[in-house]
């Protein structure tokens, strides 16, 4: 029982990153499809737990805390590169 | 009906949550009309549904070997932390490089602001 659920509910994560994936394609601004890209990320760790309950593995629990940081710090490089130009800035002096 | 079954139908019932949960918020990414509303959908939905997920992660591996993962309960932390903090910085770089409102909205307070501190914001 507890396998379905779980295959059913790691399809409708699937959807969902496919769902993003169209906003990602289409999203008028650069700022839309970083914040998709945000949130497939989010998703992704979610997909990857899922994935580790079925498989019944304790494997997979780095990959999904390492996607978590990953994520920020890719959204925090592409708002700095979106509103200031560049993502590291040179020392003023 | 014994304690194993019973809690993986609670694990269920939370997985199943989460996922709806993150399919509505992919809904919300699709349907709404500007960035700021779709920033609303994507970040607190999804949040609370990788949350589900991950407590749902965290008690299957507790009940099922005993075993208590701090990992788990260190990506929970980390994603309640940082998943707000990712749309306010993505929201505010898309207002600063001017991403118009939708047409309905009604005030934007920020803007007399922005345009008095005009002069001296890109010192």
């Amino acid at each position: 029982m507890i396998q379905g659920i779980l295959t059913a509910s790691a399809a409708i994560l699937s959807l969902s990153i496919l769902l993003t994936l169209f906003r990602v394609a289409k999203g008028p601004s650069m700022p839309d499809r970083v914040l998709a890209l945000d949130m497939m990320g989010i998703n992704l760790i979610s997909l990857t737990a899922v994935v580790s309950l079925i498989q019944d593995t304790t494997a997979y629990l780095e990959v999904a805390l390492l996607l978590g940081i990953l994520a920020f710090i890719g959204t925090v490089a592409f708002s700095k590169f979106i509103e200031k130009g560049v993502v590291i800035e040179r020392r003023r002096d | 009906m014994n304690a194993d079954e019973i809690s993986s139908w609670i694990i269920s019932i939370i997985v199943l949550t989460g996922s709806v949960l993150s399919l509505i918020s992919a809904f919300g990414l699709i349907r709404l009309p500007d960035i700021y509303t779709r920033s609303h959908a994507a970040t607190k939905a999804s949040t609370l549904s990788v949350m589900c997920i991950l407590i749902a992660a965290f008690l299957f591996f507790a009940v099922g070997e005993g075993l208590y993962s701090a990992r788990i309960l260190l990506g929970i932390v980390f994603v309640f932390i940082t998943a707000p903090v990712g749309g306010h910085l993505i929201s505010r770089a898309a207002y600063h490089t001017g991403v118009t409102l939708w047409d309905s909205s009604i005030q934007d307070q920020l803007k007399e602001k922005k345009r008095k501190q005009r002069p001296s914001s890109r010192s």
